[in-house]
């Protein structure tokens, strides 16, 4: 049936020229109603997304600040964050040690774990064939589904003891939550980082090789520089999800409230603290978890900003 | 090594910078050329001109082994540069593209300052002095007719400039490493008539340094601004393109010898 009407069709072009009307013709018609409110009611849904989204920021950030609000008249803001002793049970309510186990933490993790994903994310961009890209990226990919506490007993299990007997102490503590916490962001910066890379221009490394550039070269001096907006967004990614891991932390840091003098000894993070305490609190001890959450918050803040300083600052030079 | 130089057919007054003799090229088992003999003259302009996918930018992508960057391809023959075979066994092609420069069709600086883009190539090869660098990035954004407009902006980014202006800075890039040859793959098809003055007018005065190739679409500018012209034809659809006829611009274009040549030049196809 299809061939029939082929033909015909062919032979009706072979005998008379077919005859083209525009499609559109007459009077421009007016929009219609029903067009008008389609569109209206679409940009008030895709608004309304959107604006859940920054509620829910805000509402939360309400809440606990809220909630926080009675640990400063209590205990004082300067008492509460500068304290050494987090000792609620006492009375005690210094978080200093749990704020700089954060900090500890968060940036020995991106320490170890930035330029293990940028290399990761340059290896399958630049570097892999497709064949091994096509092994190699889905592997990296899979990190970002393993649970949390699995990576925690895996720190258990298998670093712990190696850290334990690289050091002489326990192997609970900071060394060990960096490796864990590498791991786990290695996934998040190499994926972004690796989208960043690929979307730089083929015309730029086409340049940079006609130039006389070696690959390292073009890699080095064109290729990530000119994707580093991206790999900063994703560096950043990462830092949020190492500031904020809370169940693999808690299984390898130890979770002593105090500032470590090594490496290898215990110490413990906000988050960890909170989820640790949550259960049993009540009163100013409870108050201040959320005050705790506050902070939290304003530090996140505070290294993102950082981050994007830096990278500026980098850049102009 | 082949170091025997080979006696040209087409001239013997001009010295030729570079010399194919039956050049096949193949992408997989595609032919995309085959057996190619041409001499590119020295201090000269060469068009390449024929219709589109006629392997003419295949070619010249050969000449600094361009494509040696895509998986899968091939070249057979001899290519000989100031009498040198750039595909015998252990040649470094990064070398190689210091000497033989590329201008593309888009202008494709990088996301960096006008400076910095300029310097790419000096600083690759070990320039640090700031006095030196000042002085290569001058003298080549003079000769690559862009000096005027971007003295007093070179700290600002590459992509804010035209895109003629990009394209005149691609070549300042390309010239601050002193290439002995310039191949430029359609270079004024994706930029505005202004810009394409000033290219052409920095072609006509560079070219007793730079032996310069370029890849055009626009028969008048291959009659304008080239004094040789090679015409490229691909007859048949999967078949290997040929170099149909290579002659001085002013005899090709006035008194072609081949039929084929005729036809295109008088726009009957392609």
């Amino acid at each position: 049936m299809s061939d029939g009407s082929t033909t015909g069709a062919a032979e009706a072009v072979a005998t008379e020229p077919v005859k083209r009307t525009p499609a559109v013709t007459g009077k421009l018609k007016l929009m219609s109603r029903a067009t008008y409110v389609k569109e209206g009611v679409l940009a008030t849904v895709f608004f309304l997304s959107a604006f859940v989204a920054v509620l829910g920021v805000a509402l939360i950030f309400l809440f606990v600040g809220w909630k926080a609000l009675p640990i400063v008249t209590s205990v004082g803001f300067g008492e509460f964050i500068g304290g050494l002793e987090w000792a609620p049970t006492d009375g005690s309510f210094g978080i200093l040690p749990l704020i700089v186990g954060s900090f500890i933490v968060t940036l020995g993790a991106l320490a170890i774990g930035t330029p293990l994903a940028v290399g990761t994310a340059v290896f399958l961009s630049e570097i892999a064939s497709p064949k091994v890209r096509a092994v190699v990226r889905p592997a990296v990919e899979m990190l970002a589904g393993v649970p949390s506490v699995v990576y925690g007993f895996f720190g258990i299990v298998m670093l712990r003891p190696i850290i334990a007997e690289f050091s002489g102490g326990m192997g609970f503590g900071a060394v060990t939550a960096w490796l864990i916490l590498a791991i786990m962001i290695v996934p998040t910066i190499a994926a972004l980082s690796e989208d960043a890379l690929r979307s730089v221009s083929p015309g730029v490394k086409e340049a940079s090789y006609a130039m006389g550039a070696t690959t390292w070269q073009t890699i080095y001096k064109v290729v990530v520089p000119a994707a580093k907006i991206g790999i900063i967004d994703a560096i950043i990614l990462g830092m949020g999800r190492a500031i904020g891991e809370t169940m693999a932390v808690v299984m390898v840091a130890g979770n002593a409230a105090v500032i470590p003098r090594t490496v290898f000894e215990p110490l413990s993070t906000l988050t960890s603290q909170i989820v640790m305490d949550m259960p049993y609190s009540t009163g100013d001890h409870r108050t201040a978890l959320f005050g705790m959450a506050v902070i939290l918050f304003a530090i996140s803040m505070f290294l993102v900003a950082a981050v994007r300083i830096v990278s500026r600052f980098g850049s102009r030079s | 090594m082949t170091e025997t130089p080979i006696t040209t057919h087409a001239d013997e007054a001009t010295e030729s910078k570079c010399v194919v003799r039956g050049l096949d090229f193949y992408y997989g088992d595609f032919q995309a050329l085959t057996d190619i003999d041409v001499d590119i003259k020295k201090g000269a302009i060469t068009a390449f001109i024929g219709p589109s996918g006629c392997g003419k930018s295949t070619f010249l992508r050969c000449i600094n082994r361009m494509n040696d960057l895509i998986p899968d391809t091939r070249v057979e023959g001899t290519m000989l540069i100031d009498g040198q075979d750039i595909y015998s066994p252990g040649v470094d092609p990064v070398d190689l593209r210091r000497r033989v420069g590329m201008i593309f069709q888009q202008p494709n600086p990088f996301p960096q300052s006008i400076y910095d883009n300029v310097a790419y190539g000096p600083r690759l090869q070990g320039i640090r002095r700031k006095s030196e660098l000042d002085g290569i990035v001058e003298e080549s954004l003079r000769r690559a007719n862009l000096w005027k407009e971007a003295k007093d902006i070179l700290g600002k980014n590459g992509l804010a400039l035209s895109g003629g202006q990009q394209q005149r800075l691609c070549i300042a890039r390309v010239l601050a490493v002193q290439p002995v040859v310039l191949l430029m793959d359609e270079p004024c098809s994706a930029i505005d008539p202004t810009s394409v003055q000033k290219i052409e007018d920095l072609m006509a005065e560079i070219k007793d340094d730079v032996t310069i190739i370029i890849v055009t679409h626009n028969m008048q500018q291959a009659a304008r601004v080239s004094d040789w012209t090679a015409f490229f034809l691909q007859e048949l659809a999967g078949e290997p393109a040929v170099l149909v006829e290579y002659d001085r611009t002013s005899e090709l274009f006035t008194a072609p010898r081949d039929k084929r040549t005729e036809d295109y030049i008088t726009g009957r196809f392609g």
